[in-house]
């Protein structure tokens, strides 16, 4: 997805001109980050992931354990200062596995969620804004993928990519997740090709291809973007799901999935085997949620939460619900 | 500021006597209204001062974004949570302001009832009219349900609904627009209210369907005596219809006064800049408007001083230095707030040079006569049936939509021809057909002398480079997410200009619609109203078409920025020997813009000529109903003038009925006798030629009327 945010422009950033020439607006980019930092838990999220992808990446480093190390001295152990999160049964640092499965959840989620995205976007986009034949197929591509069990669809795909490269589950998750928004872009791009803006570029004799491209696409961006965040948190939760069954990343490698497989049998006795990967997905899935709503509240210009706000002493306030049918505009330009 | 809550003449318009001793209706005082947004504080509203009697009507005029609505709302109580609000709002003597919404809610709808502009949008869909009707009478009066329901009954007679029995039971989309506006007056005036505030009440509405409802407005105040705010931003419309006028800006009142002082004699620049830009349908000979420029200031960083400084063409020093306070200026009541009032009112400074008149060059196209000239444009039997189709398997034609039935058209190189008519007669089908450039179903269009019927992929595309568009609204058709220079850019890049030429043409073509070049890397949204559609113009320009199609391109502008749109367009026409199509539902717009006029209704032409002929010589019932419908701003000709008014509305174009189409609407039809009555009902007459050449009719009894 080759959208950036600098070039969003919509009602929120609009200000009054002044004067003979237009005057300079707070930059739509700069405007959906101011919303975005007034949303508390978004904030909290951001830095949560970001705390996530650091340790991911560079923690393994600073940890004297690889996650492939075995501490003969150490089977089982609770967490100390030489193993922050114990040992597994074959004296595995539990620290290293865990950063190793995250690692992995990153990267699957990220590259995952956003090729989901990207691929509804264009099918979607290209049935809504093209019709008739081309529409009749792709919406039969979607409602035969919708149809499809997907997690038995991948399972009984598992012994082929078994032995391969982890990353197949990319392609792989996304395939079976891209359905749902791909109708949303397919509406909306139905509903923006009936714009003025659209029928000025097919007058001026632009094609169907570069109209998708630079009008339509840009034009459901917010939504993408928002989409895309959803995406990232559904395709984490979908490889967890599979190596949790054992369908997915394949020892030795470990995932977060198989780690809470193996954590789970022995929950009774050595807790920090479960309750270490699971802290993991919980956080990470929690942040990236919660960045997804404070991005929806920042891109949408109706949001509630993102609005600036003035206090007033309470005495003064009256409270001011219509009580008549109409819903209440007020001229503010 | 309390000049102009002084007393005011005691004879309304419709010479109801308005008692002096009586407290004011409603009495706004000191009303300042400020909301919080992204760029500081807004200051919408600073300081309205206004008494209302019973009976009489205040006209609140100002452009988007003066705080005319906003002020209305605070009356009503309806502002949102966040607006700071203080001064004061007094009903029948009563305190509005720091009442609770419990409080608020037993004085609206009952003393004070509101008609806004949107009727759609302002009747529950779910619900029948007749049950909103009696909900209102219920809520506010103890009175039985078959009671109510008799009065709703009535109340809809009284605001012209036909057959009231049986309508009452019909859903708010069963009714047209201008039918939802009548059963919101109704509504409105349901509990014999104090005060109606209409904000901008016929805006969305056809002109003929606003001349009914500002007769059904008249018939309202008169039957309940109520005192009405019109808040609107045409000039016409109060003309005829207030007894007293606001003119505000930038939040406040610049002017008030009773409606002759304001149209006769203004003092304030701003009003006098909003007289001299609209087109008048009573103007014979063709000048230039003279448009204010510039934009309105932004209410979150107001200028020190007078706040229309940057638009004045006489500012003096002291306008930037202190902001005018309304002071008398002429009579009694006429007040303005403006430093020069003084000169204006003694005639040192003449109003009529206030603003000074652009020079218009005139088409060289015009110089050769017309017959000479050749075709750019011809449409001959050009029909467009829509299919109406049933069942959800097998999709079974029930009927279709004959949105245009037989058009002949014809444009000749450097002239503008206006289309006009009301909505839903067929004028944007007929574009669309246009810009298409494909074969139409029945018919021919001719561009340029190339059949579009049999042209290839890629003459179409070329094609495509000769006749292009403007859109009626600037914000619609400008892509937001694209800065400026790409959106001129596309047309360009598309028929595969280089890059170093792309650039140098977008300089040039912001050059040639009054923008600086700088202006490429912003956004649409960073631009004005009437900036954006100048950048409508420069795309559809910049490939420098010979017939340019304009559909309503100043109709979604403010009055003062209209102004300077259409003296662009046609000093455009002239510069690059451009032939415009003109599609307007505005008549004075089009009295101003055109050459040659074709009245368009329910998908025929049916009266078509030279402007002159049109406008002052109207031979067609259906052409002197129209133009009789529209407001002219001038008080005194308003009130003298005879309204032809239309009955119901512009039938469905899926039953069209027989004969002649405009029959059961003509007001000629009632007059005629039953011989002559049967042949319009039997047969459907063809545009023939008058007594002047050019000029044709659609009507077998057409005879020219003097209606302006």
């Amino acid at each position: 997805m080759s959208l950036n945010a600098n070039a969003l422009v919509d009602e929120a950033g609009s200000t009054d001109p002044i004067g003979d020439g237009p005057q300079v607006s707070t930059g739509r980019g700069r405007l959906v980050l101011k919303r975005f930092l007034r949303n508390r838990a978004a904030t909290i999220g951001l830095v949560i992931v970001v705390l996530m992808f650091l340790s991911a990446f560079v923690g393994p480093d600073i940890d004297q354990w690889k996650y492939t190390d075995i501490d003969f001295e150490n089977f089982q152990t609770p967490p100390s200062g030489a193993h922050w999160f114990g040992t597994t049964q074959t004296g595995q640092d539990m620290f290293a596995l865990c950063m190793r499965g995250l690692q992995k959840s990153l990267i699957i989620g990220l590259v995952g969620g956003v090729l989901t995205t990207a691929f509804a976007a264009l099918v979607g986009a290209c049935a809504g804004y093209y019709g008739r034949w081309a529409d009749r197929i792709l919406s039969w591509f979607i409602d035969l993928f919708l149809v499809l069990p997907s997690f038995l669809m991948l399972s009984i795909l598992s012994p082929w990519f078994r032995g391969k490269t982890w990353m197949i589950l990319i392609p792989l998750l996304a395939a079976f997740a891209w359905m749902i928004t791909a109708r949303i872009v397919r509406a909306q791009a139905m509903s923006l090709k009936n714009r003025e803006f659209v029928s000025a570029a097919r007058f001026m004799g632009v094609p169907g291809w570069r109209i998708i491209l630079r009008h339509i696409l840009p034009n459901i961006a917010s939504l993408l973007i928002i989409d895309a965040v959803l995406n990232v948190a559904a395709t984490i939760l979908g490889e967890v799901n599979l190596s949790f069954f054992g369908f997915g990343v394949q020892a030795p490698d470990v995932s977060l999935g198989t780690l809470i497989d193996t954590g789970q049998q022995d929950i009774g006795s050595y807790q920090w085997l479960l309750v270490f990967p699971m802290a993991c997905l919980v956080v990470l899935l929690l942040a990236v949620n919660m960045i997804g709503d404070g991005l929806r509240d920042a891109l949408d210009p109706n949001a509630q939460g993102a609005k600036s706000k003035v206090r007033r002493p309470k005495a003064e306030r009256r409270d001011s619900t219509p009580v008549l049918t109409e819903p209440v505009t007020v001229e503010v330009d | 500021m309390s000049q102009s809550s002084e007393s005011f003449p005691l004879q309304s318009q419709n010479g109801r006597a308005v008692s002096l001793n009586d407290t004011p209706a409603l009495e706004v005082a000191d009303l300042e209204i400020s909301f919080p947004s992204e760029a500081g504080v807004v200051s919408a509203v600073r300081g309205v001062n206004y008494q209302l009697r019973r009976g009489e009507v205040l006209g609140i005029v100002g452009e988007s974004g003066s705080g005319k609505s906003v002020t209305a709302m605070a009356v009503l109580g309806l502002l949102p949570e966040t607006a700071q609000v203080t001064g004061s709002v007094r009903l029948g003597g009563r305190e509005l302001l720091n009442l609770g919404d419990k409080e608020m809610s037993k004085i609206r709808g009952r003393e004070l009832a509101m008609v806004f502009q949107d009727p759609l949008s302002a009747l529950t869909p779910v619900f029948t009219i007749g049950s909103q009707i009696i909900e209102a009478l219920q809520v506010h009066q103890d009175i039985s349900k078959a009671d109510a329901r008799k009065r709703a009954v009535e109340l809809l007679d009284l605001v012209g609904i036909p057959d009231p029995q049986r309508r009452v039971d019909n859903f708010p989309h069963e009714f047209s627009g201008g039918m939802r506006q009548r059963a919101m007056i109704a509504q409105a005036i349901a509990n014999d209210p104090a005060v109606i505030i209409a904000d901008e009440p016929t805006t969305a509405l056809d002109v003929t369907i606003q001349a009914q409802i500002l007769d059904v407005l008249k018939t309202a105040k008169d039957v309940t005596g109520a005192a009405i705010v019109m808040i609107t931003h045409d000039l016409g419309v109060v003309a005829g219809f207030a007894d007293r006028v606001m003119v505000m800006y930038a939040g406040r009142p610049v002017e008030t006064g009773v409606v002759e002082d304001i149209y006769y004699e203004p003092r304030m620049p701003y009003t006098i800049g909003l007289l001299g830009s609209i087109p008048r349908l009573d103007d014979t000979e063709r000048k230039a408007l003279t448009p204010i420029d510039g934009n309105p200031p932004n209410l979150s960083a107001l200028p020190v001083g007078c706040p229309f400084q940057a638009r004045c063409p006489i500012v003096v020093d002291v306008c930037r230095q202190v902001e005018p306070v309304l002071e008398r200026a002429g009579s009694d009541v006429h007040h303005s707030a403006c430093h020069r009032a003084g000169e204006l009112v003694t005639g040192s400074l003449p109003v009529d040079e206030v603003y000074p008149v652009p020079e218009i060059p005139e088409a060289r196209a015009a110089r050769i006569p017309r017959d000479q000239r050749p075709a750019v444009l011809e449409i001959t039997n050009l029909h467009k049936h829509f299919p109406l189709t049933r069942g959800a398997l097998a999709k079974r034609k029930v009927g279709e939509v004959r949105a245009v039935d037989g058009i002949d058209l014809e444009i000749r190189a450097g002239e503008t021809v206006g289309l006009v008519g009301e909505s839903g007669c067929g004028k944007t089908t007929t574009l669309m057909q246009l810009l298409e450039l494909v074969s139409p179903e029945q018919g021919k269009i001719v561009v340029l002398g190339k059949d579009t019927a049999n042209l290839h992929q890629n003459e179409r595309r070329e094609l495509r480079r000769d006749l292009q568009v403007v859109f009626q609204d600037p914000m619609a058709s400008l892509d937001p997410r694209m800065p400026v220079g790409a959106i001129l850019a596309e047309p360009l890049r598309s028929f595969g200009r280089k890059k170093a030429e792309v650039f140098a043409r977008v300089t040039e073509l912001l050059k040639l619609v009054g923008l600086e070049p700088e202006h490429a890397n912003r956004f649409p949204a960073e631009f004005s109203g009437g900036q954006r559609q100048r950048i409508g113009i420069a795309r559809a320009l910049a490939l420098e078409p010979k017939v340019v199609i304009l559909d309503e391109p100043v109709s979604a502008l403010d009055v003062s920025i209209q102004a300077g749109v259409l003296n662009l367009l046609e000093e455009l026409k002239a510069k690059l020997d451009l032939s415009y199509l003109f599609v307007a539902h505005d008549l004075s717009v089009v009295r101003h813009t055109s050459d040659r006029v074709a009245v368009m209704y329910l998908g025929r032409i049916v009266e078509v000529g030279d402007v002159a002929q049109i406008f002052d010589a109207p031979s067609h019932p259906y052409t002197q109903a129209l133009l009789s419908a529209i407001p002219v701003p001038d008080p005194r000709k308003e009130r003298e003038r005879a309204r032809i008014l239309l009955e119901g509305d512009l039938p469905s174009p899926t039953n069209i009925p027989s004969g002649c189409r405009f029959r059961n609407r003509c007001p000629k039809f009632q007059t005629l006798a039953e011989g002559d009555q049967a042949r319009c009902i039997g047969e459907d007459p063809s545009l023939h030629g008058l007594d002047e050449p050019g000029h044709e009719a659609a009507c077998h009894f057409a005879g020219a009327l003097s209606v302006v």
